[in-house]
């Protein structure tokens, strides 16, 4: 009678025991040592794995923050704030992490730019591009038929009424997809603060770029001079600005072509 | 010689109205060269050529003036002689930017050919007229444009037992083949046989479709003498007879690995108009500065088949037959299946244009394209045996692993699955994405390996 109990329970006691200790030893030599500030970080960054610092997703980048010294300002959906945390965690400096959003670098809607033929092929800007310019007469312009509102994982970027793509700078989180996305290289990524743009990036002779659209950039450098070549330069026959210096809201009124823009660029007419 | 039916039955045609009539029986036209030419860079496959004239410079009609970049590229030649007006940007017939050489012509036609010619080429070693080939810029005619010199030196380890002469012209409309082997045979005929001493000697097999027996007629005339094993096969007439691929099947009963080169299989295949320009390089040392061109349409007044000059623009090429007879609707380079809608009149014909055609506004339909109803029918017209409907599908959805599976690769741009779609899908269009797609992600997975290798 008490074989029948005490037997079982001290063999299966016994191999709890055995077990337990073989865990213990293997715990012991088999430690593999993970920084636990990997953790805390990963929890710091916002897991949306946008990938638009460079790593395969938020777990990447903060491993390549704790134990290669990645920089931690680079995730662009996190604030400045969010990047200060991730540093003081680290106590490591946090350099300026500048917000930056993205940007259409083209306001030739519709209404202003003038469409050569009738374009009834995909709707897509792709395809539309390698059809001699997809019906569009500027051959820089905006295409408008939203491959990057497509690939922006935010809806931020809107193609609207006019056939324009345009970047609602407040829902932006600057992953960088669309830059990627668009056939023309018009997008890029430029600091949030920085409120004058030039919206435009035909590098043709003036004559042509009046022909093509109402508000392209005519090379006429009446901006480069008003800025006494402060925060913007010419390349060619066109005008850039020069996002590392600030620049004057006045240069608005002195480009005759309403190019130069404060943001956010105002809605289309 | 033999005139026989062609062996074997392809799986997908397309039995099409041919709409030829309006030009098959009109004798070839010389057109007297425009005043002023646009030699336009990239007329062929591959990389654009390079100009080496400047603006001001003096040339004779034949003179090479752009060079071959890389690998895949072909020699430009002046089509008239004069002056370089201009060197310049514009778009292609094929829609896509690319620089241009202005000419003016002065009238003179003053010769400025380099080529060396070698109508003694029988008694001379084959491969050494590949480099003649090459410097008078002959690219393939029938509307690809890859250059002859690479396609007629096979990679070693292939032999190429049978050249097969393109005739078919299988596009509607088009007449340029049809009209320049019924009245320049002659010619035809030594090209090939040029072309045969250089390959070797391999079986000559002329193909062309049942519906033209003049053209039939004429070249059995040109070769009644013809020795070895040659051929003539007629096709029946059904679209796209003519792509290099169903040829091959339909002549040889050989098909082509996924992937393949027509090499593979041991087959070659040259456009007549190819052939022809073969033997005005080699035998008359003339380099490729002008092409029969059919320029129809129910929209031109007076339909012809133009023998014009290179660098014509599409505007000249109208004035001479007369103008258009009304609001013109669409102006197609090539045929109306595979050819490319050009946005004006000002863009210059290349060495592939082989036709113009003008619709009517009325004719041109616009449409909204709908869903895919699963009915089939682009999988039952696909020459390629592809299923077109599920590869779209695909591409839509951004499934580039399924793209791939499906073999979008071999995907030969006919047009077929796009003609009989009754939801007016814009299949080719989605096609040709897909395949862009899947060689962009080819392309960055073998840079990111080549980075890889370079690390480890």
């Amino acid at each position: 009678m008490l074989n029948t109990l005490l037997v079982p329970v001290l063999v299966i006691g016994l191999a709890g025991f055995l077990c337990g200790l073989l865990l213990a030893i293997a715990a012991r030599f088999l430690h593999v040592f993970e920084d636990p500030r990997i953790e805390k970080v990963t929890s710091l960054l916002p897991g949306a794995n946008c990938g638009g610092c460079g790593y395969a997703g938020c777990a990447d980048y903060a491993r390549a923050i704790v134990e290669k010294g990645a920089p931690p300002n680079l995730c662009r959906p996190c604030s400045a704030a969010g990047a200060r945390d991730i540093a003081a965690l680290l106590g490591v400096e946090a350099k300026a992490a500048e917000k930056m959003v993205a940007l259409v670098l083209c306001n030739g809607g519709d209404v202003r730019s003038r469409r050569s033929f009738l374009y009834n092929g995909l709707a897509e800007c792709v395809s539309a591009d390698m059809l001699s310019g997809g019906g569009k007469t500027c051959r820089y312009g905006c295409l408008g038929y939203g491959n990057c509102a497509r690939v922006c994982p935010v809806g931020a970027i809107q193609t609207g009424a006019h056939n324009l793509a345009v970047v609602d700078p407040g829902r932006c989180i600057s992953c960088g997809l669309c830059v990627k996305a668009c056939p023309r290289n018009l997008i890029r990524l430029v600091p949030a603060s920085h409120s004058v743009h030039i919206l435009c990036r035909n590098r043709d002779r003036g004559v042509m770029t009046r022909k093509a659209c109402d508000v392209g950039c005519i090379a006429c450098q009446k901006c480069v001079k008003a800025a006494t070549g402060q925060g913007l330069h010419m390349e060619g026959n066109l005008a850039v600005v020069d996002y590392t210096l600030p620049l004057s809201p006045e240069l608005v009124g002195v480009c005759p072509q309403k190019t130069i823009h404060q943001r956010p660029a105002g809605p289309l007419p | 010689m033999k005139t026989i039916k062609a062996p074997f039955k392809l799986p997908n045609t397309l039995h099409l109205h041919y709409h030829k009539e309006a030009t098959a029986a009109l004798a070839l036209e010389v057109m007297p060269a425009p005043a002023v030419v646009q030699i336009p860079m990239s007329q062929h496959l591959g990389a654009p050529s390079r100009p080496i004239v400047a603006r001001g410079d003096s040339v004779g009609l034949g003179q090479p003036i752009a060079e071959p970049v890389g690998a895949v590229s072909a020699w430009a030649h002046a089509s008239v002689s004069g002056v370089v007006k201009s060197i310049g940007e514009g778009l292609s017939t094929s829609g896509r930017p690319t620089t241009f050489i202005e000419l003016e012509n002065d009238g003179l036609d003053r010769p400025g050919s380099t080529l060396q010619p070698r109508p003694d080429w029988a008694s001379a070693d084959g491969k050494s007229l590949i480099p003649l080939i090459a410097a008078a810029g002959i690219v393939g005619m029938g509307g690809a444009g890859f250059p002859t010199h690479i396609k007629i030196s096979p990679p070693a380890g292939r032999i190429i037992d049978t050249l097969i002469v393109n005739g078919a012209e299988c596009e509607p409309f088009l007449t340029a083949d049809q009209r320049l082997m019924m009245e320049k045979a002659d010619l035809i005929w030594n090209g090939i046989q040029i072309l045969r001493h250089i390959l070797g000697g391999p079986r000559i097999r002329v193909a062309i479709e049942d519906d033209k027996p003049e053209a039939i007629r004429a070249m059995e005339k040109a070769m009644a003498r013809a020795d070895g094993d040659v051929e003539i096969v007629s096709l029946p007439a059904a679209y796209p007879m003519g792509a290099e691929k169903q040829l091959i099947l339909s002549v040889l009963g050989r098909e082509i690995p996924s992937g393949g080169l027509p090499a593979d299989v041991g087959a070659l295949v040259e456009n007549v108009a190819t052939c022809a320009a073969v033997y005005e390089a080699i035998v008359l040392g003339q380099p490729v500065t002008q092409r029969v061109v059919t320029v129809t349409g129910p929209l031109i007044r007076r339909p012809a088949n133009i023998l014009a000059r290179i660098g014509t623009t599409l505007a000249d090429l109208i004035a001479f037959c007369g103008g258009l007879t009304g609001q013109s609707g669409k102006l197609i380079c090539g045929g109306p299946m595979m050819g490319v809608a050009q946005i004006g009149a000002d863009v210059p014909m290349g060495k592939t244009t082989s036709g113009l055609l003008a619709l009517p506004r009325e004719s041109v339909r616009l449409f909204d394209s709908m869903p895919c109803i699963s009915c089939n029918r682009c999988v039952r017209a696909c020459p390629m045996s592809l299923l077109p409907c599920t590869i779209t599908s695909a591409v839509e959805a951004d499934q580039l692993e399924t793209v791939e599976a499906l073999h979008t690769l071999d995907c030969i741009e006919c047009g077929c699955c796009s003609y009989v779609c009754p939801s007016r899908r814009p299949m080719v269009q989605l096609m040709r994405q897909g395949k862009a797609r899947v060689q962009l992600a080819r392309r960055q997975k073998q840079e990111q390996e080549k980075a890889k290798g370079k690390q480890g």
